[in-house]
């Protein structure tokens, strides 16, 4: 007992200084505690599982556990048609389910090498940039929830909600739509859509402010985000990080601008990175700050698409999509900018079958994730939910 | 390549990238396949994946220093699996390759490049977990998406589930 008692006294050094101050180190030698925090807990997003090994309140390791919400994604899409594949890709990112469906019929278009309507174009980047303003919505709401901040979640759904409705009212979902199919679209929409979002863009605006005086101006919220979970750019991309993650690490890269599909090289936007003044570059308020400016640009973007828009006169949705979709033989890595990242699909057609021979889902999330391990090493606790909250994981696409 | 249609730009710059490495590496890797979706070459010596992985990021003219996807693919007629992995250089040159390796079906290996890009390391897991390739001088192969205990590796196609998993039914 004696014994145990020095050997923990020689594990406190108190050091006191001449003015009298007592300055108690932190090495500690406490006993090794392994918290499991998840898959129920309410601040990893999910079912992902944190297996935390702490020193007192510091993390010494944390490892992420995966898999929960695992459903053969892959399996499943070498079973059924390159069409029926694309509600299952609804149901990788929940939140950003439009995106998700655009990256695949990218990717399937390039395959197949058709034209698509220029109508269709610019009804799929209104919807696409209408479901990233939804999702990073929830993203800075449930942030908000994560840091102890709940008014702000109460007003993002308030907003998200009005997307939803309109999102609802083009494709008859609200939130797995299965509206743009490979070649074009489900339906045309709605005769007075366009007149609505355009209404919306004009409520949204000002609100998007307020949203940044209740949460990004808050100074509790502020102190617990501001250099916390620091990514150095270089390191960020080793890990293949992209989207929000990597611009909040000071990247300027964008697919929408860096590598442009779609219609995107016409219309205007910024590409919004941390200028390194009201945040530390790289840390977990930049992330948070690239998200609530990327509203403000898919703003922008929505705007410029309401008024380039060709009529529907004469229109017809699905005029461009193949009677039957059998790419030729060969492979493609198609892509798109997700409000989380790189979302990639790389597909491999053997030439005869009407179904993909494989069909990989490169999620944005799971990449991001896999920098947690790296990232949480001496972090307290408190800190680890910031950081998780800042990946801003959906685990639908992390798990597949 | 169709006869009369003209190179994409970022088809031309894949193929310059291409012939750095292959000025390099001469036999170790396979001819380039120019198609205009997904340029690729195959690494025919499998053991020096990782000296061309490391040769890809870190050589001044090709600074592949972003993987952006690694799949696992099964090939059932050629009796091997391997891995598809797409390559860019984020930010410096913009150019993209892709990068076949394949392994014997049963008890195959393939080099572990999860220290050349950190990316490498979850999509490896995975590949393991689908496929059942290893990967050697990976830090941590388990299995990521399926449970430890899970039996068989359920993307092969010719993957038969398992009856039970502890005492439950599995096929329905």
């Amino acid at each position: 007992m004696q014994e145990l008692d020095t050997a923990r006294q020689a594990s406190v050094r108190v050091n006191r200084k001449s003015d009298n101050r007592v300055v108690i180190e932190k090495d500690l030698m406490t006993e090794q505690m392994v918290l499991a925090m998840g898959p129920q807990h309410p601040s990893t997003h999910g079912v992902l599982k944190l297996e935390c090994f702490t020193d007192g309140e510091v993390i010494t390791e944390a490892i992420p556990c995966l898999g929960y919400l695992h459903r053969c994604f892959e399996k499943t899409c070498e079973r059924v048609d390159y069409p029926a594949v694309v509600p299952y890709t609804d149901r990788l990112d929940y939140l950003a389910a439009m995106n998700s469906e655009f990256a695949y019929a990218i990717a399937v278009e390039k395959l197949l090498d058709i034209e698509i309507p220029r109508r269709v174009e610019f009804i799929r980047v209104i919807v696409a940039e209408l479901n990233r303003i939804a999702s990073h919505l929830v993203a800075i709401g449930t942030y908000g929830i994560d840091l102890g901040a709940f008014t702000p979640f109460l007003f993002c759904f308030r907003d998200r909600e009005i997307i939803l409705g309109l999102l609802e009212w083009a494709s008859g979902a609200r939130m797995l739509y299965n509206y743009i199919w490979i070649g074009g679209l489900a339906y045309d929409v709605p005769s007075d859509f366009l007149k609505r979002v355009k209404e919306f863009v004009a409520y949204f605006r000002p609100k998007a402010v307020e949203l940044c005086n209740l949460l990004t101006e808050n100074e509790i919220f502020v102190k617990r985000t501001w250099g916390i979970g620091i990514m150095p750019a270089d390191v960020a991309i080793n890990y293949g990080w992209s989207g929000p993650m990597l611009r909040g690490s000071g990247v300027q890269w964008d697919l929408r601008r860096n590598d442009p599909y779609s219609i995107y090289p016409e219309l205007d936007f910024k590409v919004p990175v941390p200028d390194g003044k009201s945040s530390v570059v790289g840390d977990c308020l930049s992330r948070h700050l690239v998200r609530a400016y990327e509203m403000d640009e898919s703003l922008k973007i929505i705007e410029q698409c309401l008024d380039k828009i060709p009529s529907s006169e004469g229109f017809n949705s699905r005029s461009a999509i193949p009677k039957r979709i059998r790419p030729k033989a060969g492979e493609v890595y198609g892509r798109a900018e997700n409000p989380r990242g790189e979302l990639g699909f790389y597909i491999e057609s053997d030439g005869k079958s009407t179904k993909p021979i494989r069909c990989k889902a490169r999620s944005s999330c799971f990449v991001n994730l896999s920098a947690m391990k790296d990232m949480s090493k001496g972090q307290l606790i408190p800190d680890l939910v910031a950081i998780i909250g800042s990946i801003d994981i959906v685990l639908g696409e992390v798990d597949r | 390549m169709e006869e009369g249609k003209q190179m994409s730009q970022s088809l031309k710059n894949s193929v310059t990238a291409y012939s750095i490495i292959k000025e390099h590496f001469g036999s170790a890797i396979s001819e380039f396949d120019p198609n205009e979706t997904m340029p690729f070459f195959e690494v025919l010596d499998v053991s020096r994946w990782t000296e061309i992985a490391l040769f890809m990021r870190d050589n001044s003219k090709l600074q592949f220093n972003y993987l952006a996807c690694l799949s696992g693919v099964d090939y059932p007629a050629e009796d091997k699996v391997g891995i598809v992995c797409n390559c860019e250089s984020l930010g410096v040159f913009n150019h993209k390759l892709a990068v076949k390796i394949k392994c014997s079906r049963q008890g195959g290996s393939l080099p572990s490049v999860a220290y050349v890009w950190h990316t490498a390391n979850w999509h490896e897991r995975e590949a393991f977990d689908m496929y059942g390739m290893t990967f050697t001088g990976h830090p941590d192969l388990t299995r990521i998406l399926c449970p430890d205990d899970w039996v068989g590796h359920p993307l092969l196609k010719d993957y038969k589930v398992q009856e039970t998993y502890h005492g439950i039914k599995v096929p329905y």
